[in-house]
Parts: C-alpha cells; sequence; structure tokens
C-alpha cells in the first residue's frame, strides 16, 4: 500500500541556506492493509519528518513515496485532495490542533465540506455518530463542546473519529498517545488494534519502545534519520542486532525492573 | 523532615463556583526521600506540586498546613512566600523547556536570577560550572541561548538552576515526560544524584509515568480526584497495590514485550468525578469493581502495613 523507497529529505538551515541537515537518509519500508508498523526513534531522528512526507505534507529531496504505485509527493488540487481521502494523520498534541475559538466538533464540519458535501445533514450527524461510537466516545460527551472543556484523551479520540469519517485506509498516527494518561493510552492503543483487524494500515510514529511493541506487526528502528534496524517487532525485541536498539530497551523504564539490576 | 502535609485543601476559583483540587491531603517526605506522585491528569498532583511553592491567582488555599523544615510555609501569601522560594522550597515547572527566556544568554538569565536573590553570579559561577559538568554541560552553554540547546540540554539547565540555593525540597513537575527514553533516563539519575549529593533534601516528582518513578522514587503516592489513595515504598506499590485504582493502574501499563495480540490490556472504565460537586464517600467508587455501600463513606487514609497507607475500606480486612 504505502510505500516508501531510498528516501531522503535535506533540510537548508542558516540565514542564506547555507547549512544542510540530512534530516531522512535512504530510508525505504512499506505498509500494508491491516499492518501496523512502529517508527521509532529519539527526538531528531527523523521520525516525524517521515510520516509528514508519507501524509504529502514535505516533499523528499530524493527517493519515491508511492500509494498503491501512485506517487504521493507532488500531487495537487483533485488529486490531493483523493490521496488525503485515503490517508490521513492525527498529531502529537491534541490541545494545540484544535482552533479554541471554534466549538471541538468544528473537525468534523470541516470534513463534511471538503468531502461530503451532498450528505444530507441527518445522515452526516449518524455518520459522525457512529464513528465517535467507533473511537468509543459518547455523542453528547463531546458535541457542541469547546476544546477546553475536553480531556486530552476525549480530544486526541474525536481526531481519531474524524479521519476514520473519512474511510481512510492509511492512518499516520505521530506520537498520537505521549499526552494522554496511561489508562487512555491503553484505550486508544486497544481502538488501533480493532481498526488494524478491519483492514487499516497505520504508520505508527512514537520514542516509546513499550508502546510500540504492544500494537506493531513490525517495527523500524531511527537513529539521526537513518533506518538502524527493521524487522518483525518479535525480533527486534527479544533478539536485537544492533547496539543501538538495545541502548534503546535499557533504557525504556520497565515497571519490576530497575535500570541498574540486569535483565533476567 | 523536610515537609510536612497537614490536610492541605486548595481549590481553584471557577466562576461556576470553587473546583476542590487538592481536597485534603496528609502526608510526610523524610530527609533523603524522593517521592513519587501519580496519578490521571486532574487527579490534583501538579496542583500539589505548584501549592507547596506558588499559589497561582486562580488558586485558593481553604485550609491545611505545609511545614518545611519546622516552618510553617505562608502559602496562601505570594510575597511572604519570596523567602522561602528558592533557598527551602524549589521547582521544576511543567513546561521547564519553555522556562527560559529565549532573548537572554543561559549565562545572562542566571545572572539576572541570582541577582534578583541578592546573590552575586560572579561568586556563584564556579558552582554552577561544576553542577553543569555534573549533568553533563559544558561550560559553554552558558553562552548559548535557550533555543540552541536540546529539551534534555535545557531541562538540565533548569534542574541545576532550581536547585542552586540547596534547597530543602525540590519539587519536579512532568521533567522527563517530554523527553524521549535515553534523555529520559539521564534527567531521572540525575535527580537522584543531586539527592545523593544532599544539593536536595527531599523531592516530589510528579508525573504519571509510574514505570518511570519507579526507577527513581523510595516512595510512591498515587492521587485520585483531589485526594491521596495509596502510598507506599515504590516496590509494595509496583507488586501488591492494595487500592482498587493502583492495581487497575498498574494493569494498564504495557511491559515491552507485551503484544496486543497475544495479551489485551484494558483502560480503567469510566472518568474521573467532576471536582466541581465531588460525590460523596470514596471518590473512585463509580468505577471501582469492587465498591460496596459502605464506600458511600469515605474512607479514611490509614497504615494498613509498615509505611503502606491506603484509603479503601477492602484494604487491609
Amino acid at each position: 500500500m504505502l510505500r516508501l523507497d531510498q528516501v531522503s529529505k535535506t533540510f537548508r538551515l542558516g540565514a542564506f541556506g547555507s547549512r544542510e541537515l540530512t534530516a531522512v537518509k535512504d530510508v525505504s519500508l512499506t505498509v500494508g492493509p491491516g499492518e501496523v508498523v512502529s517508527l521509532i526513534g529519539e527526538s531528531g531522528s527523523g521520525k516525524t519528518t517521515i510520516g509528514r512526507m508519507a501524509l504529502g505534507l514535505a516533499t523528499p529531496t530524493k527517493g519515491r513515496i508511492t500509494f498503491d504505485g501512485v506517487p504521493v509527493s507532488g500531487l495537487r488540487g483533485r488529486a490531493s485532495h483523493g490521496y488525503h481521502r485515503q490517508v490521513q494523520g492525527v498529531f502529537q498534541d491534541p490541545f494545540s490542533t484544535f482552533n479554541p475559538v471554534f466549538k471541538a466538533d468544528r473537525v468534523f464540519t470541516l470534513v463534511r465540506d471538503g468531502f461530503f458535501g451532498s450528505v444530507p445533514a441527518a445522515r452526516w450527524r449518524q455518520k459522525v455518530e457512529a464513528a465517535l461510537h467507533g473511537v468509543r466516545l459518547e455523542p453528547a460527551d463531546v458535541l457542541d463542546k469547546y476544546p477546553h472543556q475536553l480531556s486530552g484523551g476525549q480530544l486526541q479520540r474525536m481526531l481519531i473519529a474524524r479521519a476514520l469519517l473519512l474511510d481512510i485506509r492509511l492512518l499516520v498516527a505521530d506520537e498520537i498517545i505521549s499526552m494522554l494518561d496511561a489508562s487512555t493510552r491503553i484505550d486508544v492503543l486497544n481502538l488501533l488494534g480493532e481498526l488494524k483487524a478491519t483492514g487499516l494500515g497505520v504508520l505508527f510514529v512514537t520514542h516509546d519502545l513499550a508502546l510500540g511493541t504492544y500494537i506493531s506487526d513490525r517495527t523500524v528502528i531511527l537513529r539521526a534519520g537513518e533506518v538502524v534496524e527493521a524487522g518483525p517487532t518479535e525480533t527486534v525485541f527479544t533478539n536485537p542486532s544492533h547496539e543501538y536498539t538495545r541502548d534503546l530497551l535499557a533504557a525504556v523504564p520497565h515497571l519490576h525492573r530497575r535500570w541498574d539490576e540486569p535483565v533476567k | 523532615m523536610p515537609l510536612q502535609v497537614d490536610d492541605l485543601k486548595v481549590y481553584y476559583r471557577t466562576l461556576r463556583g470553587d473546583v476542590r483540587a487538592l481536597d485534603g491531603v496528609s502526608f510526610t517526605v523524610a530527609d533523603g526521600e524522593i517521592m513519587g506522585v501519580v496519578g490521571e491528569s486532574g487527579c490534583g498532583k501538579s496542583t500539589l506540586g505548584k501549592a507547596l511553592v506558588r499559589l497561582d491567582n486562580r488558586m485558593k488555599h481553604v485550609g491545611g498546613t505545609v511545614t518545611v523544615d519546622g516552618q510553617t510555609l505562608p502559602i496562601a501569601d505570594d510575597r511572604a512566600m519570596n523567602r522561602f522560594r528558592f533557598t527551602s522550597v524549589s521547582i521544576i515547572p511543567q513546561y521547564a523547556m519553555s522556562a527560559l527566556n529565549p532573548t537572554r544568554r543561559i549565562g545572562r538569565l542566571v545572572a539576572d536570577l541570582l541577582d534578583a536573590r541578592g546573590m552575586s553570579y560572579a561568586a556563584t559561577r564556579p558552582e554552577l560550572i561544576r553542577r553543569l559538568a555534573l549533568v553533563g554541560l559544558p561550560e559553554t552553554v552558558l553562552d548559548n541561548y535557550p533555543m540552541e540547546l536540546s529539551g534534555g540540554m535545557k531541562q538540565r539547565v533548569v534542574l541545576v538552576l532550581s536547585t542552586l540555593r540547596d534547597p530543602a525540597l525540590l519539587v519536579a513537575d512532568e521533567v522527563t515526560s517530554a523527553l524521549d527514553v535515553s534523555n529520559q533516563r539521564a534527567v531521572a539519575q540525575t535527580l537522584v544524584e543531586f539527592r545523593d549529593r544532599g544539593y536536595v533534601r527531599g523531592m516530589l516528582v510528579v508525573t504519571h509515568d509510574i514505570s518511570l518513578v519507579y526507577q527513581i522514587a523510595d516512595t510512591i503516592m498515587v492521587m485520585y480526584a483531589g485526594r491521596l489513595a495509596e502510598k507506599a515504598p515504590s516496590d509494595a506499590v509496583v507488586t501488591e497495590p492494595l487500592h482498587p485504582y493502583t492495581q487497575l493502574l498498574i494493569g494498564a501499563l504495557p511491559e515491552v514485550g507485551a503484544r496486543f495480540s497475544e495479551r489485551r490490556l484494558t483502560g480503567i472504565p469510566g472518568r474521573p468525578p467532576g471536582l466541581r460537586n465531588p460525590p460523596q464517600g470514596c471518590r473512585f467508587r463509580a468505577r471501582c469493581p469492587l465498591a460496596v455501600d459502605k464506600c458511600a463513606e469515605q474512607p479514611p487514609f490509614v497504615e494498613v502495613a509498615e509505611n503502606h497507607h491506603v484509603a479503601c475500606w477492602k484494604a487491609g480486612s
């Protein structure tokens, strides 16, 4: 479905673009239907840039990104519109995604204006309610409210519901749970697990290895823009072949083992 | 004893009545103790941390006392508190990364700060540089602007600043939540190091990440809806939690290696009660799988085993 071939992204820095920063270097990966691929790395490893490129928000400097064989970068107008009907993103900070001036359910109205202008109001409302039930929110709790009246978990689930309204096939989830509470986190993760069973592909960007393993089929570990290790999640976690992966794993806080205790 | 809190109540004033964010909390922090304060968003953990250092204008001190080294803090009096801030209580705020003035070089910022406290920058500089080295930062960061530093570096700069006068108590509010795992570990271990070196005598580490706080804390205190649910040595909280809320909270944490397809974890159903009109009795009652009629009565926060306090009728019986 989504395919990245030797993708690189270079940013120009400094007043006259005199310095270059390679944020992503020769990254190849694929996400198939019903597959969750975790993209794990530290801050600055290029994981968010990859997500943005997959969404068509940034163009790769080198390499190709295709979705069902169609190049993603350079989509304009109607083609870009069609792409975003199938591929949507949800980002880290639900609080800054919403415009505090408007009610939070405006995100749904905007989807209707953009994609479903011909759907009658009553049908649309049903559709919104179904999507909200899908992310286990009670419509009465969240509709007609301002963002500050809702919790982070509610806002984040509304954004997932918004993405689901479009019958998407691929979701780019960029750190979607790092701002949520432990209990809400697991609810959102379980939700992704259920959606995956319906055939949704997910590119799951995170720095949290525990959460990455819980949900993903394949894991890609990034360091400074390059893939250091990639493979089935089981293999990467139980038998990491790269030293960097082992270091990362060692830094994860475990619940029953302290950092200085040896691995059992 | 660096900190003793007795029946502390802090409410938020809103147009529609008071929000009882902190509703009768009592505990002590012993010399050299790192206490982790955990709970869901809105449980009052940050309010507790802030109340010990500075009440913002929406917060109202309703009752209770805070004692640091035998001196009662005038927490309701913003100006009188100035004498205690930085020297006996200090805080690393939740958004420490944006706590640094972006228009000043770090060194200049520190000089301003010390000046405001009547201290000489020149005299403090050697100690400052020593402590920066301890957290792995070179002297040159003093000539950097905050934007030139990474999140982890900024966090460590703020840690050094907050503890420069060796406060009796340090409140660290979500200091690691915005960092990635390697930086998280480095910052957390620095907190322990500062305690070990005696720069800080007691510490409250406020976080929602139990697995992180388990790594560094001696005691973990679990809060729920403005009250204490459980407080015990960190091993006891993690291995044999007694409050049903703690049990569910720990059950919701994925370990590295846990898989959705193999063992599905569950969140805690329901949501915490609103604190404008909190329910009578145990506030966890509505979400609690063990709730009985007795829970309509507020359970006392009692010691059921050595150093293990819990507020639940079912615990220890």
